[in-house]
């Protein structure tokens, strides 16, 4: 059985990813998930520089969900580079390095550097991230500047370049489409819906951040929607997420058109997930003899359904 | 490296209205503990809630051979979890990832080790309390609560050669009062040249009043913190904690792989949340 995935010139051994911010930079699951198993590793999204994030409490949980303002703490490109980037090359991870910025000259910058470096895979634009006042979403929630972000960086870099969508805009597809048109090679989303949860008896936040995202279970058929719309929209290889927590989670993610997920709020609750799922596509593969998971990418059946409503 | 098991519950213990000791079976990660570590729990299968919890490992759980068979938790009921995990009934099962964390370090003789515990603060100290003994550390606990009907397990210390020193508000047992008052009267009865180490797991306020105390009379001090923890393995950078370093502004540490035991000393208190 093949599980095999492709994200435009990138071969993955199976379709799942590591959500970036759920992840750590992979070194610490190490001991958890032989990293090279799989699909690949997103890691935590960088700035050029160190961030310290937000002041905690920075997650709270809601039915089926959760919220949270980290602030992408990190520990920047540069210590990236040669902390962390050396054990994820030995361990053979596929390595997508999610980037933030500010200007985007910052984008450039950061993917100046790790092209320069052994080991990336692909760079995930992180433009929708609900939790920075600057930089990222302000070019997520813009046509034009999706478009301008996206086609500075792929001047810069011969890796691929994926942009992560927000879902919180009106048309996520038109987004979706203005990557395609600036030369991305392909998109991810969503990213977490901006939320908000309240104490009624102290009436403060429960986030020091007074809002968040929200992601987990919660959010799943809102993602799987866009994903679909977004498939109806471009040609580009689309990787998934949104509350994946079993193989039937991913399933629904690829016929709905994803090429590839990505797993994070449910490798909090279970670290060892990922043989499970590898797993439950087996046996689904098998039970519907499929030989390639691949062929069932945007394989959804509307012959019975009405689909005059679908923006597209 | 953390396991996760699917553990059965061998027994659930309520203590008070509030608190609990839920026994579970888990062989490996009772044999892999060490002192003040914890596990992430989850008490039902289902999304609400979501997440696990984090608890210190209470007591390391044996057959009569001393293998080490299980663990147990100091449940106290305050939320969702906490709750179903109050109301647990043997014969049930609950997901148990760990032994995570990084340990006290128990002191040897000629250090004697002072834990200083507030209410379910009290929860790393058997564990310390165990590697104390074997090292033959002359060990004292300093226990405070509300009431005296929430001191518990005294007798379990005392078993374990640990001098027992109670506090509470309402003073129905012990001193009354916080249980700093009897720790600086016993700090400051004790000459500079005798080598103390404290140990404190508690509220933030009485951590961090403990912490001052050791200072002030220039005892090296671990504390054991509680934060609000996503994934316990490093993933979600929830659990962080600001520390000071030692050169530069103070740094957001995450509590589940740099603690949950921190030298009081490097803790920025003022940005701790109660």
């Amino acid at each position: 059985m093949n599980l095999s995935v492709s994200i435009g010139s990138l071969t993955l051994v199976n379709p799942l990813i590591a959500a970036s911010g759920c992840f750590g930079y992979g070194v610490e699951y190490a001991d958890v998930v032989d990293l090279s198993t799989l699909g690949g590793v997103a890691v935590k999204g960088l700035f050029l520089a160190e961030r310290e994030g937000h002041p905690p409490p920075r997650i709270v949980e809601t039915p089926a969900g959760m919220l949270n303002a980290i602030g992408l703490q990190g520990i920047g490109v540069h210590r990236f580079v040669r902390e962390k980037l050396p054990e994820l090359r030995d361990r053979r991870a596929v390595v997508f390095v999610n980037i933030c910025g500010t200007t985007i000259d910052e984008y450039c910058e950061i993917a100046r550097i790790l092209s320069d470096h052994e080991g990336v895979a692909a760079i995930e634009l992180n433009i929708s991230c609900p939790n920075i006042k600057q930089g990222g979403i302000t070019f997520g929630c813009s046509l034009t500047g999706t478009h301008d972000v996206v086609s500075a960086v792929r001047k810069v870099t011969p890796l691929p370049v994926i942009p992560k969508l927000t879902p919180n805009v009106t048309d996520v597809a038109s987004f979706a489409r203005a990557a395609e048109d600036a030369g991305a090679d392909a998109v991810s989303l969503v990213n977490t819906f901006l939320a908000m949860a309240i104490d009624v008896h102290t009436r403060r936040p429960k986030l020091t951040n007074i809002v968040g995202g929200l992601s987990g279970p919660a959010i799943r058929p809102i993602a799987i929607r866009m994903v679909y719309e977004c498939r109806q929209a471009v040609k580009l290889p689309i990787i998934g997420m949104g509350g994946i927590a079993t193989a039937e989670d991913v399933l629904e993610f690829m016929i709905a058109g994803a090429t590839a997920v990505q797993i994070g709020t449910a490798n909090f609750v279970d670290p060892f997930l990922w043989r499970k799922i590898i797993d439950g596509l087996h046996a689904y593969m098998t039970s519907h003899q499929i030989d390639t998971l691949a062929t069932l990418t945007g394989s959804l059946d509307t012959s019975r359904q009405a689909t005059a409503w679908i923006s597209s | 490296m953390p396991i996760d098991v699917d553990a059965r519950i061998i027994s659930n213990t309520r203590l008070s209205r509030d608190y609990s000791v839920v026994a579970l079976a888990a062989p490996e990660i009772a044999s892999l503990a060490e002192p003040g570590q914890f596990v992430m729990i989850k008490a039902s299968a289902g999304v609400d809630p979501l997440l696990r919890r984090p608890f210190s490992i209470f007591e390391i759980l044996r057959d009569r051979e001393g293998a080490p068979t299980g663990i147990s938790l100091l449940n106290k009921r305050i939320g969702v979890g906490t709750s179903l995990l109050y109301d647990a009934t043997p014969g049930g099962h609950v997901g148990c990832l760990g032994p995570l964390g990084r340990p006290f370090q128990p002191v040897t003789p000629p250090a004697e080790a002072w834990m200083v515990a507030g209410g379910v603060g009290l929860a790393p100290f058997v564990t310390l309390a165990e590697g104390l003994l074997a090292n033959g550390t002359k060990a004292r606990l300093f226990y405070g609560a509300r009431t005296g009907s929430d001191l518990t397990h005294v007798e379990l210390f005392e078993r374990l050669r640990v001098e027992p020193i109670l506090a509470t508000e309402d003073g129905s047992r012990g001193t009354r009062g916080f249980v700093t008052g009897p720790l600086e009267a016993a700090l400051s009865a004790t000459p500079r040249s005798n080598d103390v180490r404290v140990y404190a797991c508690g509220p933030t306020p009485m951590m961090r009043a403990v912490a001052k105390l050791a200072a002030s009379y220039g005892r090296q001090c671990d504390v054991s913190l509680e934060q609000v923890m996503g994934c316990g393995l490093g993933g979600c950078y929830s659990c962080v904690v600001l520390t000071r370093t030692p050169a530069g502004p103070p740094h957001f540490v995450r509590s589940c792989l740099d603690g949950p035991v921190f030298d009081a000393t490097r803790i920025v208190w003022d940005a701790l949340a109660h």
